[in-house]
Protein backbone atom coordinates (compact mmCIF):
# COMPACT_ATOMS: atom_id res chain seq x y z
CA UNK A 1 0.00 0.00 0.00
CA UNK A 2 1.48 3.13 -0.74
CA UNK A 3 0.67 6.97 -0.68
CA UNK A 4 0.39 7.96 -4.82
CA UNK A 5 2.07 11.56 -5.48
CA UNK A 6 1.61 12.74 -9.05
CA UNK A 7 4.61 14.81 -10.36
CA UNK A 8 4.67 18.02 -12.83
CA UNK A 9 7.67 17.58 -14.92
CA UNK A 10 8.60 20.69 -17.29
CA UNK A 11 11.59 19.72 -19.86
CA UNK A 12 12.62 16.13 -18.12
CA UNK A 13 13.08 17.44 -14.78
CA UNK A 14 10.53 17.75 -11.92
CA UNK A 15 8.84 20.99 -11.39
CA UNK A 16 9.27 22.95 -8.19
CA UNK A 17 5.45 22.49 -6.81
CA UNK A 18 6.27 19.27 -7.50
CA UNK A 19 8.96 18.26 -5.00
CA UNK A 20 6.34 20.19 -2.39
CA UNK A 21 4.31 17.77 -3.22
CA UNK A 22 5.98 14.98 -2.72
CA UNK A 23 7.62 16.03 0.57
CA UNK A 24 3.49 16.56 1.44
CA UNK A 25 3.21 12.57 0.35
CA UNK A 26 6.16 11.80 2.53
CA UNK A 27 4.92 13.29 5.35
CA UNK A 28 1.39 11.59 4.86
CA UNK A 29 3.13 8.34 4.43
CA UNK A 30 4.74 8.99 7.81
CA UNK A 31 0.97 9.74 9.36
CA UNK A 32 -0.45 6.21 7.40
CA UNK A 33 2.89 4.37 8.17
CA UNK A 34 3.01 3.29 4.37
CA UNK A 35 5.38 4.38 1.73
CA UNK A 36 5.35 7.45 -0.92
CA UNK A 37 5.38 5.94 -4.73
CA UNK A 38 5.37 8.86 -7.38
CA UNK A 39 3.91 8.96 -10.82
CA UNK A 40 5.47 10.44 -13.40
CA UNK A 41 4.08 10.68 -17.23
CA UNK A 42 5.79 11.37 -20.57
CA UNK A 43 9.47 11.37 -21.56
CA UNK A 44 11.88 12.74 -18.26
CA UNK A 45 15.28 12.53 -17.55
CA UNK A 46 15.77 9.57 -15.25
CA UNK A 47 18.57 10.95 -13.45
CA UNK A 48 16.30 13.86 -12.30
CA UNK A 49 13.58 11.51 -11.53
CA UNK A 50 15.30 9.98 -8.79
CA UNK A 51 15.66 12.96 -6.95
CA UNK A 52 11.81 12.43 -5.63
CA UNK A 53 13.43 10.26 -3.05
CA UNK A 54 15.93 13.56 -1.77
CA UNK A 55 11.87 14.72 -0.76
CA UNK A 56 11.10 11.24 1.13
CA UNK A 57 9.79 8.92 -2.22
CA UNK A 58 10.77 5.48 -2.01
CA UNK A 59 10.16 4.85 -5.40
CA UNK A 60 8.66 6.40 -8.78
CA UNK A 61 6.94 4.73 -11.54
CA UNK A 62 7.64 6.41 -15.32
CA UNK A 63 5.61 5.88 -17.98
CA UNK A 64 7.57 6.67 -20.43
CA UNK A 65 4.99 6.41 -23.42
CA UNK A 66 5.99 9.11 -26.27
CA UNK A 67 1.57 10.16 -25.84
CA UNK A 68 1.83 11.13 -22.69
CA UNK A 69 4.57 14.29 -23.19
CA UNK A 70 1.99 16.58 -23.96
CA UNK A 71 -0.71 17.31 -21.07
CA UNK A 72 -3.86 15.41 -21.19
CA UNK A 73 -6.27 15.38 -18.77
CA UNK A 74 -8.09 12.15 -19.47
CA UNK A 75 -5.44 10.07 -20.56
CA UNK A 76 -3.48 11.29 -17.66
CA UNK A 77 -6.30 10.39 -14.90
CA UNK A 78 -6.42 7.11 -16.88
CA UNK A 79 -2.18 6.13 -16.02
CA UNK A 80 -3.31 8.07 -12.55
CA UNK A 81 -6.24 5.25 -11.48
CA UNK A 82 -4.21 2.44 -13.21
CA UNK A 83 -0.65 3.80 -10.55
CA UNK A 84 -3.15 3.76 -7.69
CA UNK A 85 -4.64 0.74 -8.34
CA UNK A 86 -1.62 -1.16 -9.07
CA UNK A 87 0.13 -0.05 -6.35
CA UNK A 88 -3.02 -0.13 -3.67
CA UNK A 89 -2.59 3.40 -2.83
CA UNK A 90 -5.29 5.00 -0.64
CA UNK A 91 -4.48 8.61 -1.21
CA UNK A 92 -3.77 10.26 -4.32
CA UNK A 93 -1.54 13.59 -3.89
CA UNK A 94 -1.74 16.13 -6.78
CA UNK A 95 -0.56 19.79 -6.86
CA UNK A 96 -3.25 22.39 -7.85
CA UNK A 97 -3.19 23.57 -11.22
CA UNK A 98 -5.03 23.15 -14.12
CA UNK A 99 -3.75 19.92 -15.27
CA UNK A 100 -3.85 19.13 -11.17
CA UNK A 101 -7.76 19.75 -11.32
CA UNK A 102 -8.65 18.05 -14.62
CA UNK A 103 -6.97 14.74 -13.79
CA UNK A 104 -7.93 14.27 -10.40
CA UNK A 105 -11.46 15.05 -11.15
CA UNK A 106 -11.65 12.31 -13.70
CA UNK A 107 -9.71 9.91 -11.57
CA UNK A 108 -12.18 10.73 -8.63
CA UNK A 109 -14.92 9.79 -10.63
CA UNK A 110 -13.18 6.52 -12.16
CA UNK A 111 -12.31 5.52 -8.85
CA UNK A 112 -14.96 6.88 -6.43
CA UNK A 113 -12.77 8.79 -4.38
CA UNK A 114 -13.83 12.05 -2.19
CA UNK A 115 -11.90 14.46 -3.48
CA UNK A 116 -10.80 17.38 -2.05
CA UNK A 117 -9.44 20.52 -3.95
CA UNK A 118 -7.46 23.67 -2.87
CA UNK A 119 -6.22 21.56 0.56
CA UNK A 120 -3.82 23.66 2.99
CA UNK A 121 -2.87 21.45 5.85
CA UNK A 122 -1.61 17.99 6.63
CA UNK A 123 -4.29 15.41 6.95
CA UNK A 124 -5.54 15.17 11.08
CA UNK A 125 -5.82 11.65 11.44
CA UNK A 126 -7.14 11.48 14.79
CA UNK A 127 -10.35 11.07 14.93
CA UNK A 128 -11.41 10.64 11.08
CA UNK A 129 -9.34 11.66 7.78
CA UNK A 130 -9.45 15.16 7.93
CA UNK A 131 -8.05 18.37 5.81
CA UNK A 132 -8.38 22.18 5.57
CA UNK A 133 -8.83 23.71 2.37
CA UNK A 134 -9.08 27.29 1.11
CA UNK A 135 -12.67 28.79 0.16
CA UNK A 136 -13.82 32.16 -0.94
CA UNK A 137 -10.93 32.96 -3.02
CA UNK A 138 -8.93 32.72 0.33
CA UNK A 139 -11.00 34.60 2.22
CA UNK A 140 -12.08 31.53 4.69
CA UNK A 141 -10.61 27.71 5.43
CA UNK A 142 -13.34 24.60 5.66
CA UNK A 143 -12.11 21.66 7.57
CA UNK A 144 -13.52 19.29 5.88
CA UNK A 145 -13.62 15.27 6.47
CA UNK A 146 -13.16 12.37 4.02
CA UNK A 147 -15.31 9.36 4.00
CA UNK A 148 -14.31 7.13 1.29
CA UNK A 149 -12.25 5.18 1.32
CA UNK A 150 -9.57 6.55 -1.36
CA UNK A 151 -9.09 10.23 -0.82
CA UNK A 152 -7.59 12.48 -3.42
CA UNK A 153 -6.37 15.50 -2.33
CA UNK A 154 -5.19 18.60 -4.65
CA UNK A 155 -2.89 20.72 -2.51
CA UNK A 156 -2.08 24.32 -2.88
CA UNK A 157 1.41 25.05 -3.58
CA UNK A 158 3.65 26.70 -0.50
CA UNK A 159 1.83 24.69 2.32
CA UNK A 160 4.34 22.87 4.07
CA UNK A 161 7.67 24.07 4.36
CA UNK A 162 10.52 21.59 2.92
CA UNK A 163 12.93 21.68 5.47
CA UNK A 164 16.01 22.18 3.34
CA UNK A 165 18.26 20.14 6.43
CA UNK A 166 15.31 17.04 5.69
CA UNK A 167 16.65 16.63 2.21
CA UNK A 168 18.84 13.55 1.96
CA UNK A 169 20.85 12.04 -0.89
CA UNK A 170 18.79 8.67 -1.11
CA UNK A 171 17.24 8.24 -4.50
CA UNK A 172 13.77 7.06 -5.11
CA UNK A 173 14.06 3.28 -6.95
CA UNK A 174 12.76 4.12 -10.73
CA UNK A 175 10.41 1.45 -12.20
CA UNK A 176 9.13 1.73 -15.93
CA UNK A 177 5.56 1.82 -15.67
CA UNK A 178 2.98 1.05 -18.84
CA UNK A 179 -0.77 2.31 -18.47
CA UNK A 180 -2.88 1.15 -20.93
CA UNK A 181 -4.12 4.06 -22.72
CA UNK A 182 -7.30 4.68 -24.87
CA UNK A 183 -7.53 5.77 -28.16
CA UNK A 184 -10.80 7.98 -27.34
CA UNK A 185 -8.51 10.03 -24.70
CA UNK A 186 -6.15 10.99 -28.23
CA UNK A 187 -9.24 12.17 -30.12
CA UNK A 188 -8.53 15.79 -29.56
CA UNK A 189 -5.31 17.06 -31.37
CA UNK A 190 -2.84 19.77 -29.97
CA UNK A 191 -3.00 22.23 -32.95
CA UNK A 192 -0.33 24.75 -31.35
CA UNK A 193 1.28 25.80 -27.81
CA UNK A 194 2.04 28.84 -27.29
CA UNK A 195 4.48 29.19 -24.63
CA UNK A 196 7.05 31.77 -23.71
CA UNK A 197 10.24 29.23 -23.12
CA UNK A 198 11.95 32.44 -21.63
CA UNK A 199 9.30 33.38 -19.27
CA UNK A 200 9.24 32.33 -14.86
CA UNK A 201 5.96 30.34 -15.14
CA UNK A 202 3.76 32.82 -12.53
CA UNK A 203 1.99 29.41 -10.31
CA UNK A 204 5.95 28.25 -10.46
CA UNK A 205 7.68 31.97 -9.10
CA UNK A 206 9.11 32.07 -5.72
CA UNK A 207 8.94 36.09 -6.83
CA UNK A 208 6.53 38.05 -8.68
CA UNK A 209 6.68 41.62 -9.62
CA UNK A 210 3.02 43.32 -10.73
CA UNK A 211 1.89 45.95 -11.82
CA UNK A 212 -1.47 48.07 -12.23
CA UNK A 213 -2.91 51.14 -13.81
CA UNK A 214 -0.34 53.05 -11.22
CA UNK A 215 2.21 52.03 -14.28
CA UNK A 216 0.37 54.47 -15.81
CA UNK A 217 0.65 53.19 -19.50
CA UNK A 218 2.17 49.60 -21.19
CA UNK A 219 5.06 51.84 -22.74
CA UNK A 220 6.18 52.60 -18.85
CA UNK A 221 6.71 48.80 -18.06
CA UNK A 222 10.82 48.87 -18.05
CA UNK A 223 11.64 50.05 -14.50
CA UNK A 224 9.20 47.06 -13.28
CA UNK A 225 10.58 44.60 -15.99
CA UNK A 226 14.26 45.98 -14.48
CA UNK A 227 13.22 45.14 -10.88
CA UNK A 228 11.75 41.35 -11.91
CA UNK A 229 14.77 40.41 -14.13
CA UNK A 230 17.23 41.80 -11.29
CA UNK A 231 15.07 39.22 -8.47
CA UNK A 232 14.71 36.50 -10.76
CA UNK A 233 10.86 37.19 -10.87
CA UNK A 234 8.03 36.74 -13.03
CA UNK A 235 5.63 39.30 -14.18
CA UNK A 236 2.31 39.99 -13.43
CA UNK A 237 -0.59 42.55 -13.84
CA UNK A 238 -3.75 43.56 -12.67
CA UNK A 239 -6.87 42.74 -14.05
CA UNK A 240 -7.69 46.52 -15.68
CA UNK A 241 -4.00 46.23 -17.09
CA UNK A 242 -4.84 43.33 -19.18
CA UNK A 243 -8.28 43.99 -20.17
CA UNK A 244 -6.48 47.74 -21.74
CA UNK A 245 -3.76 44.97 -23.28
CA UNK A 246 -1.62 47.03 -21.61
CA UNK A 247 0.06 43.60 -20.54
CA UNK A 248 -0.45 39.44 -22.22
CA UNK A 249 -3.73 37.97 -20.44
CA UNK A 250 -1.81 35.51 -19.20
CA UNK A 251 -0.08 37.58 -16.88
CA UNK A 252 -3.34 38.40 -15.05
CA UNK A 253 -3.46 37.61 -11.60
CA UNK A 254 -6.72 37.69 -9.83
CA UNK A 255 -9.70 36.21 -8.94
CA UNK A 256 -10.32 35.93 -12.86
CA UNK A 257 -6.87 35.43 -13.44
CA UNK A 258 -4.61 33.20 -12.29
CA UNK A 259 -4.13 32.91 -8.33
CA UNK A 260 -0.50 32.80 -6.79
CA UNK A 261 1.44 31.77 -3.75
CA UNK A 262 4.90 33.04 -4.22
CA UNK A 263 7.25 33.75 -1.38
CA UNK A 264 7.25 37.69 -2.23
CA UNK A 265 5.05 39.54 -4.24
CA UNK A 266 5.25 42.94 -5.27
CA UNK A 267 2.68 45.30 -6.47
CA UNK A 268 3.67 48.28 -8.24
CA UNK A 269 0.71 50.86 -8.86
CA UNK A 270 -2.01 48.62 -7.89
CA UNK A 271 -4.72 49.77 -5.44
CA UNK A 272 -5.39 46.59 -3.98
CA UNK A 273 -9.16 45.55 -5.22
CA UNK A 274 -10.47 42.73 -3.61
CA UNK A 275 -11.08 40.98 -6.80
CA UNK A 276 -7.00 41.13 -7.17
CA UNK A 277 -6.38 40.33 -3.29
CA UNK A 278 -7.78 37.15 -3.89
CA UNK A 279 -5.89 36.14 -6.53
CA UNK A 280 -2.57 36.81 -4.10
CA UNK A 281 -3.42 36.15 -0.41
CA UNK A 282 -1.68 32.80 -0.72
CA UNK A 283 1.65 35.31 -0.62
CA UNK A 284 4.04 34.39 2.11
CA UNK A 285 5.08 38.21 1.59
CA UNK A 286 3.26 41.31 0.32
CA UNK A 287 5.11 44.51 -0.70
CA UNK A 288 3.38 47.05 -1.82
CA UNK A 289 4.16 50.87 -3.72
CA UNK A 290 1.74 53.17 -4.22
CA UNK A 291 1.37 56.84 -4.35
CA UNK A 292 -1.99 56.55 -2.33
CA UNK A 293 -1.13 55.94 1.60
CA UNK A 294 -5.16 55.03 1.35
CA UNK A 295 -4.69 52.30 -1.45
CA UNK A 296 -6.50 49.35 0.58
CA UNK A 297 -3.47 46.92 -0.56
CA UNK A 298 -1.82 48.37 2.27
CA UNK A 299 -4.19 46.56 4.77
CA UNK A 300 -3.03 42.86 3.35
CA UNK A 301 0.63 44.28 2.76
CA UNK A 302 3.55 43.23 5.07
CA UNK A 303 5.94 46.28 3.76
CA UNK A 304 4.62 49.43 2.01
CA UNK A 305 6.26 52.13 0.35
CA UNK A 306 4.11 55.49 -0.09
CA UNK A 307 5.55 56.96 -3.62
CA UNK A 308 6.26 57.67 -6.74
CA UNK A 309 6.63 53.18 -8.41
CA UNK A 310 8.73 55.13 -11.48
CA UNK A 311 11.45 56.26 -8.29
CA UNK A 312 11.15 54.09 -6.22
CA UNK A 313 11.69 51.09 -8.60
CA UNK A 314 15.19 52.22 -9.76
CA UNK A 315 16.15 52.57 -6.31
CA UNK A 316 15.11 48.69 -5.23
CA UNK A 317 16.59 47.18 -8.80
CA UNK A 318 19.90 49.18 -7.85
CA UNK A 319 19.79 47.65 -3.89
CA UNK A 320 19.06 44.44 -5.57
CA UNK A 321 21.67 44.47 -8.16
CA UNK A 322 24.29 45.76 -4.90
CA UNK A 323 23.22 42.31 -2.95
CA UNK A 324 24.22 40.04 -5.42
CA UNK B 1 -27.51 22.70 -30.80
CA UNK B 2 -28.18 21.79 -27.62
CA UNK B 3 -25.67 23.58 -24.80
CA UNK B 4 -26.31 23.19 -21.30
CA UNK B 5 -24.95 25.90 -18.93
CA UNK B 6 -24.56 25.17 -15.19
CA UNK B 7 -24.54 28.21 -13.25
CA UNK B 8 -23.61 29.03 -9.50
CA UNK B 9 -24.99 30.75 -7.10
CA UNK B 10 -22.53 32.63 -4.82
CA UNK B 11 -21.31 35.63 -2.68
CA UNK B 12 -21.12 38.80 -4.21
CA UNK B 13 -16.73 38.75 -4.83
CA UNK B 14 -16.86 41.92 -2.41
CA UNK B 15 -19.10 40.07 0.32
CA UNK B 16 -17.01 39.86 3.72
CA UNK B 17 -17.24 36.50 4.22
CA UNK B 18 -18.58 35.18 8.00
CA UNK B 19 -20.20 32.16 9.85
CA UNK B 20 -22.56 30.98 12.38
CA UNK B 21 -24.00 28.15 14.24
CA UNK B 22 -20.86 27.41 15.76
CA UNK B 23 -18.74 28.04 12.28
CA UNK B 24 -20.09 25.33 10.60
CA UNK B 25 -22.59 27.58 8.57
CA UNK B 26 -22.32 30.49 6.00
CA UNK B 27 -23.56 33.85 7.63
CA UNK B 28 -25.58 34.57 4.73
CA UNK B 29 -26.94 38.21 6.45
CA UNK B 30 -26.80 41.13 4.61
CA UNK B 31 -24.94 38.50 1.65
CA UNK B 32 -25.53 39.70 -1.77
CA UNK B 33 -25.42 36.53 -4.76
CA UNK B 34 -24.62 36.61 -8.01
CA UNK B 35 -24.02 33.88 -10.70
CA UNK B 36 -20.47 32.89 -10.46
CA UNK B 37 -18.58 35.51 -12.82
CA UNK B 38 -16.80 32.25 -14.49
CA UNK B 39 -20.05 31.10 -15.50
CA UNK B 40 -21.31 34.18 -16.36
CA UNK B 41 -18.83 33.57 -18.98
CA UNK B 42 -19.59 30.68 -20.37
CA UNK B 43 -23.27 31.79 -19.99
CA UNK B 44 -22.47 34.74 -22.63
CA UNK B 45 -20.76 32.47 -25.06
CA UNK B 46 -23.47 29.67 -25.09
CA UNK B 47 -26.23 32.63 -25.76
CA UNK B 48 -23.66 33.61 -28.95
CA UNK B 49 -23.24 29.65 -29.87
CA UNK B 50 -27.27 29.55 -29.79
CA UNK B 51 -27.42 32.57 -32.14
CA UNK B 52 -24.79 31.53 -34.52
CA UNK B 53 -26.36 28.29 -34.98
CA UNK B 54 -29.70 27.92 -33.93
CA UNK B 55 -30.46 25.31 -31.21
CA UNK B 56 -31.24 25.70 -27.44
CA UNK B 57 -29.91 26.97 -24.15
CA UNK B 58 -31.01 25.40 -20.96
CA UNK B 59 -29.39 26.85 -17.85
CA UNK B 60 -28.90 24.15 -14.94
CA UNK B 61 -28.50 25.11 -11.08
CA UNK B 62 -28.29 22.45 -8.27
CA UNK B 63 -29.14 24.22 -5.26
CA UNK B 64 -31.98 25.68 -3.41
CA UNK B 65 -34.87 28.66 -4.25
CA UNK B 66 -32.82 31.60 -2.82
CA UNK B 67 -30.80 31.29 -6.52
CA UNK B 68 -34.00 31.56 -8.64
CA UNK B 69 -33.41 35.34 -9.15
CA UNK B 70 -29.68 34.29 -10.47
CA UNK B 71 -31.81 32.11 -12.73
CA UNK B 72 -33.90 34.52 -14.27
CA UNK B 73 -31.19 36.80 -14.68
CA UNK B 74 -29.53 33.92 -16.74
CA UNK B 75 -32.97 33.75 -18.58
CA UNK B 76 -33.41 37.00 -19.07
CA UNK B 77 -29.76 37.06 -20.49
CA UNK B 78 -30.66 34.45 -23.11
CA UNK B 79 -30.74 31.14 -22.16
CA UNK B 80 -34.15 29.62 -23.38
CA UNK B 81 -35.19 27.43 -20.14
CA UNK B 82 -33.96 26.32 -16.73
CA UNK B 83 -33.83 23.42 -14.15
CA UNK B 84 -32.85 23.51 -11.08
CA UNK B 85 -31.77 20.74 -8.36
CA UNK B 86 -33.47 21.52 -5.37
CA UNK B 87 -31.15 20.17 -3.17
CA UNK B 88 -27.78 21.86 -1.21
CA UNK B 89 -25.30 19.46 -2.52
CA UNK B 90 -22.77 18.03 -0.09
CA UNK B 91 -19.92 18.56 -2.22
CA UNK B 92 -18.50 19.20 -5.57
CA UNK B 93 -18.34 15.01 -6.22
CA UNK B 94 -22.26 15.43 -5.29
CA UNK B 95 -22.95 18.38 -7.75
CA UNK B 96 -21.15 16.65 -10.91
CA UNK B 97 -23.66 13.67 -10.35
CA UNK B 98 -26.70 16.01 -10.21
CA UNK B 99 -25.37 17.36 -13.05
CA UNK B 100 -24.48 14.23 -15.09
CA UNK B 101 -28.10 12.85 -14.39
CA UNK B 102 -29.74 15.70 -16.16
CA UNK B 103 -26.94 15.69 -18.90
CA UNK B 104 -27.63 12.19 -19.25
CA UNK B 105 -31.84 12.75 -19.82
CA UNK B 106 -31.45 15.41 -22.20
CA UNK B 107 -28.52 14.66 -24.69
CA UNK B 108 -26.70 18.14 -24.80
CA UNK B 109 -24.18 19.15 -27.45
CA UNK B 110 -22.48 21.03 -25.18
CA UNK B 111 -22.00 21.42 -21.45
CA UNK B 112 -20.45 24.95 -20.63
CA UNK B 113 -19.61 26.10 -16.76
CA UNK B 114 -17.35 28.54 -15.29
CA UNK B 115 -13.55 27.41 -14.58
CA UNK B 116 -14.50 26.81 -11.19
CA UNK B 117 -17.17 28.36 -8.59
CA UNK B 118 -15.90 31.38 -6.03
CA UNK B 119 -16.97 30.00 -3.15
CA UNK B 120 -15.59 26.98 -3.25
CA UNK B 121 -12.81 27.41 -5.64
CA UNK B 122 -12.68 23.84 -6.10
CA UNK B 123 -12.43 23.44 -10.30
CA UNK B 124 -12.93 20.52 -10.85
CA UNK B 125 -16.69 19.78 -11.31
CA UNK B 126 -15.90 19.76 -15.39
CA UNK B 127 -13.99 17.08 -15.04
CA UNK B 128 -16.11 14.77 -12.81
CA UNK B 129 -19.12 15.52 -14.78
CA UNK B 130 -16.89 14.61 -18.14
CA UNK B 131 -16.19 11.39 -16.63
CA UNK B 132 -19.39 10.15 -15.32
CA UNK B 133 -20.37 11.32 -18.95
CA UNK B 134 -17.59 9.54 -20.92
CA UNK B 135 -16.77 12.75 -22.86
CA UNK B 136 -14.05 14.86 -22.90
CA UNK B 137 -13.44 18.23 -21.00
CA UNK B 138 -10.90 21.01 -20.75
CA UNK B 139 -10.57 24.06 -18.72
CA UNK B 140 -10.08 26.59 -18.44
CA UNK B 141 -11.60 27.84 -21.96
CA UNK B 142 -10.36 31.12 -22.97
CA UNK B 143 -11.61 30.71 -26.57
CA UNK B 144 -14.27 28.15 -28.11
CA UNK B 145 -15.25 28.28 -32.00
CA UNK B 146 -17.69 25.58 -33.88
CA UNK B 147 -17.47 25.21 -37.47
CA UNK B 148 -19.56 22.19 -38.64
CA UNK B 149 -18.29 19.07 -36.72
CA UNK B 150 -14.82 20.87 -35.48
CA UNK B 151 -14.58 22.59 -32.29
CA UNK B 152 -11.54 25.16 -32.10
CA UNK B 153 -10.48 25.74 -28.38
CA UNK B 154 -7.89 27.67 -26.75
CA UNK B 155 -7.03 26.70 -23.34
CA UNK B 156 -4.71 28.69 -20.81
CA UNK B 157 -1.67 25.82 -19.27
CA UNK B 158 0.81 27.13 -16.83
CA UNK B 159 2.91 29.83 -18.45
CA UNK B 160 0.79 29.76 -22.13
CA UNK B 161 -2.11 28.84 -23.89
CA UNK B 162 -2.61 25.47 -25.75
CA UNK B 163 -4.54 25.37 -28.96
CA UNK B 164 -6.95 22.14 -29.43
CA UNK B 165 -9.15 20.98 -32.15
CA UNK B 166 -12.03 18.75 -30.32
CA UNK B 167 -15.62 17.48 -31.21
CA UNK B 168 -18.45 17.17 -29.90
CA UNK B 169 -19.65 16.34 -27.36
CA UNK B 170 -17.43 18.02 -25.02
CA UNK B 171 -17.82 19.58 -21.42
CA UNK B 172 -16.12 23.07 -20.80
CA UNK B 173 -14.64 25.34 -18.20
CA UNK B 174 -14.48 28.40 -19.39
CA UNK B 175 -13.10 32.14 -18.18
CA UNK B 176 -12.25 35.12 -20.09
CA UNK B 177 -12.08 36.11 -22.43
CA UNK B 178 -14.04 33.44 -24.03
CA UNK B 179 -16.68 36.24 -24.27
CA UNK B 180 -17.53 39.46 -22.85
CA UNK B 181 -20.40 39.18 -19.79
CA UNK B 182 -23.88 40.10 -20.73
CA UNK B 183 -26.38 42.36 -18.96
CA UNK B 184 -30.24 41.63 -19.73
CA UNK B 185 -32.28 44.49 -21.29
CA UNK B 186 -35.62 45.01 -20.40
CA UNK B 187 -37.05 42.84 -22.98
CA UNK B 188 -34.89 40.15 -21.64
CA UNK B 189 -36.05 40.56 -18.52
CA UNK B 190 -39.62 40.47 -19.55
CA UNK B 191 -39.63 37.63 -21.18
CA UNK B 192 -37.62 35.67 -18.45
CA UNK B 193 -40.68 35.67 -16.70
CA UNK B 194 -42.56 33.31 -18.40
CA UNK B 195 -39.89 30.95 -19.87
CA UNK B 196 -39.97 27.40 -18.08
CA UNK B 197 -37.84 27.09 -14.85
CA UNK B 198 -38.63 23.38 -13.56
CA UNK B 199 -37.64 21.96 -10.48
CA UNK B 200 -36.20 18.17 -10.37
CA UNK B 201 -35.38 16.48 -6.96
CA UNK B 202 -32.09 15.14 -6.38
CA UNK B 203 -30.86 11.55 -6.88
CA UNK B 204 -29.22 10.52 -3.45
CA UNK B 205 -25.55 9.38 -2.85
CA UNK B 206 -23.60 8.44 -0.89
CA UNK B 207 -21.54 11.18 1.39
CA UNK B 208 -17.69 11.37 -0.24
CA UNK B 209 -16.88 14.46 1.90
CA UNK B 210 -18.25 16.54 4.83
CA UNK B 211 -17.29 20.20 5.73
CA UNK B 212 -17.46 20.30 9.21
CA UNK B 213 -16.12 23.45 10.47
CA UNK B 214 -15.02 26.73 8.85
CA UNK B 215 -12.95 29.29 10.06
CA UNK B 216 -11.24 32.61 8.97
CA UNK B 217 -7.70 33.63 8.20
CA UNK B 218 -5.85 34.67 10.93
CA UNK B 219 -5.72 38.71 11.25
CA UNK B 220 -3.04 40.32 9.23
CA UNK B 221 -0.24 42.23 11.41
CA UNK B 222 0.40 45.92 10.45
CA UNK B 223 1.74 47.02 7.22
CA UNK B 224 5.28 48.00 7.84
CA UNK B 225 5.85 51.31 6.21
CA UNK B 226 9.25 52.39 4.58
CA UNK B 227 9.65 56.15 3.75
CA UNK B 228 10.24 56.19 -0.03
CA UNK B 229 13.28 57.95 0.49
CA UNK B 230 15.16 54.62 2.00
CA UNK B 231 13.02 53.14 -0.05
CA UNK B 232 16.85 50.58 -0.76
CA UNK B 233 15.92 49.62 3.07
CA UNK B 234 13.21 47.31 1.69
CA UNK B 235 15.68 44.79 0.14
CA UNK B 236 17.63 44.41 3.38
CA UNK B 237 14.21 43.89 5.56
CA UNK B 238 13.36 41.28 2.76
CA UNK B 239 16.55 39.65 2.74
CA UNK B 240 17.09 39.76 6.85
CA UNK B 241 13.49 40.42 8.61
CA UNK B 242 10.99 38.63 6.26
CA UNK B 243 13.44 36.35 4.76
CA UNK B 244 11.79 36.08 1.36
CA UNK B 245 15.32 36.96 -0.59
Amino acid sequence: MSVLVFVEIDNGSIKKTSFEAIAYGAEVAKLTGETATVLVLGKADLTELAKAGHYGATKVLHASDEKLTQENGMAYADSLVQAAQQEGSKVIIISKSGLGDAMAARAAAKLKAGIVSGVTSLPDLSESFKVTRSIFSGKAFATTEIKSDLKILVIRKNIIEVDESSITSTEAQIEPFTPVLRDSDFKSAIDKIEKASSEISLTEADIIVSGGRGMKGPENWQPLLDLASALGAATGCSKPVSDLDWRPHHEHIGQTGIKVAPNLYIACGISGAIQHLAGVNGSKCIVVINKDPEAPFFKAADYGIVGDVFEILPKLTQAVKNLR
Amino acid sequence: MKILVCITNVPDTTAKITFTDNDSKLNKNGIQHIIGPYDDYALARGVELKEQFGGTVTVLHVGEADADPQIRKALAIGADDAIRVNYNPLDSYDTAIQIARIAEQNTYDLILMGRESIDYNSGVVHGLVGEMLGIPSYSPVMKLDIDGDTVKIAREIDGGKEHLTASLPLVLGCQEPISEWKIPNMRGIMTAKSKPLVVVEPVTIDEMTIPEKYSLPAPKGACKMIPASEAETLIKLLQTEAKVL
